[in-house]
């Protein structure tokens, strides 16, 4: 457990240093959502979402979750370059822990998309947006287990691919449909029954829906429970998934 | 003086992969001795089994049948102590470009159980020992051949290990890194009584360095001696090549063709 321990800290550390390194890239991931914020955002003002606030306590909560499809599934990205220089192996040839090496990447990915989500939300203020604090901090545990789900399925995916070739076109596969189909950026209420009915189908909606209650300060509603069942469920089956493809020799 | 056992021993060691068309057998069987101390060179064609053996021995990949214990550890039963008593440097090398000399030889050691201060004593140490010293705080990717190939020795020696496996060290490198490296491998030896196991496909490094050479094809061990008795039972004499003997055993001469046929381009 103590091996554990320390070895998911030396995998952390070497991962935060290399983020730390390219904070460039780490303003650039913030790209999408901030101009989704900056000129998507004003257009909502005065339109009726129906969310129990204004438009942008219902906007950032949409651009959180975004934020993490969209950087955390493609976590696994650096595992396939990885790959290729050799390091996984060299890694794997080590008595570290092969939990450690999946735990020490998480931590560094939830460290991160909480950072950019907290630039994010600051950023929203400046714009206009006013959120209880424990409302926001709500949101930020839900864009926590969200990182960390998310990019444990793609480190997993990333172990089990060889290329970028393989590895691009499925995440953009699940990305683009899951971003529309969870009313990131409008509320599924707004939709046709259909388009609502296909919505409950991906997990991330009952993600945004809770962090919505929970910016208008409505943190006893059914949403915010049955939104934080739903991300310990996909945490949990991805943290299996991840921790088997690790673990298991040759991978 | 006590016997000491065997650094390697294997026993019917099998590795099967199962493709769309069927299984195929990588390594069928091997029975392999290393002595401790030894330098064994380990030779094939392409495709021969070599690096699915290696791959087997340093518990990067589960042999689907037979035993094989590894610096008098279980491979299969205790994995975690095999790792700690051998280093892998594998053909890809397996530094980060973007990473510094100093981090990936300090991360390497603390991988190793080592902790922080002693990590970076350690990384600055071994640093002199294979003149990196000046490059510590470069970035991996500004290392020219030779240097890239002595940090990967380098990684691969941070926990001194009893068994060093070395997938085709010297692939790439210029005649002068190459005499370097060879020169390194017999000092393992001698100054730290290492074992080291290394795979290569210049029959000139294998004649010069290995004390012992195992040819594998299809699988299995064809032949095994020396240099000097491989070449007297398959090359004809002992002033035969390791070329010939290679080839007399292999059956993997140079493409059969028309050879009187006029190349044209």
């Amino acid at each position: 457990m103590t091996q554990l321990l320390t070895d998911t800290g030396v995998i952390f550390g070497r991962y935060l240093r290399m983020t730390l390194r390219s904070r460039f890239a780490l303003l650039f991931g913030l790209l999408q959502p901030m101009l989704f914020l900056v000129f998507f955002g004003p257009l909502l003002q005065d339109i009726p979402l129906n969310g129990g606030g204004d438009s942008w306590q219902t906007l950032v909560p949409g651009l959180m979750v975004q934020l993490g499809l969209f950087t955390s599934t493609f976590a696994g990205f650096t595992v396939i370059m990885e790959k290729q220089y050799g390091v996984i192996e060299r890694m794997r040839v080590t008595p570290v822990s092969r939990l450690a090496l999946l735990l020490g990447r998480l931590l560094r990915d939830i460290v991160q998309l909480l950072t950019q989500s907290v630039l994010l939300v600051l950023v929203a203020v400046a714009f206009g947006l006013r959120a209880p604090l424990l409302g926001v901090l709500i949101g930020f545990a839900f864009v926590g287990v969200l990182a960390l789900a998310l990019a444990a399925l793609s480190y997993a995916l990333a172990m089990w691919v060889g290329t970028p070739q393989e590895f691009a076109p499925v995440v953009n596969s699940v990305n683009l449909p899951a971003t529309l189909l969870s009313g990131v950026l409008l509320p599924m209420t707004l939709a046709p029954g259909w388009l609502d009915a296909i919505s409950h189908f991906v997990p991330f909606r009952y993600l945004v829906d809770a962090v919505r209650r929970a910016f208008v300060g409505d943190y006893l509603a059914p949403e915010v429970a049955l939104g934080a069942g739903v991300a310990v469920l996909l945490a949990v089956v991805s943290l299996t998934v991840g921790t088997r493809v690790f673990q298991r020799a040759g991978a | 003086m006590p016997v000491m056992p065997a650094a390697i021993r294997t026993t019917q060691l099998t590795r099967t992969f199962r493709s769309r068309t069927g299984e195929v057998e990588a390594v069928r069987g091997v029975d392999l001795t290393v002595e401790r101390g030894e330098i064994l060179g380990f030779l094939g064609p392409n495709g021969a089994g070599k690096t699915t053996t290696l791959r087997m021995l340093t518990t990067l990949l589960p042999p689907t049948g037979g035993t094989a214990s590894v610096a008098g550890c279980d491979l299969t039963d205790d994995p975690r102590a095999v790792r700690r008593r051998i280093g892998h440097v594998a053909q890809a090398g397996g530094v980060d470009p973007q990473v510094t000399v100093r981090e990936e030889l300090a991360t390497q050691a603390r991988l190793y159980g080592a902790s922080k201060p002693e990590s970076a004593v350690r990384a600055e140490k071994l640093a002199r020992q294979f003149a990196l010293t000046d490059l510590l705080d470069r970035k991996c990717a500004a290392l020219s051949g030779g240097q890239r190939r002595r940090l990967d020795i380098a990684m691969g020696l941070t926990h001194q290990p009893e068994i060093l496996f070395l997938d085709e060290p010297t692939t790439g490198l210029d005649p002068g890194s190459r005499a370097d490296l060879w020169d390194l491998v017999r000092r393992l030896r001698s100054e730290l009584d290492m074992t080291v196991v290394l795979t290569t496909h210049y029959l000139d490094e294998a004649d010069a360095l290995a004390d012992r050479l195992v040819i594998v094809d299809q699988g299995r061990i064809v032949a095994e001696g020396t240099a000097r008795q491989l070449k007297e039972r398959h090359g004809g004499s002992p002033d035969a090549t390791l070329q010939d003997a290679f080839i007399a055993i292999t059956g993997h001469g140079p493409a059969q063709h028309d050879s009187t046929a006029a190349l044209s381009i």
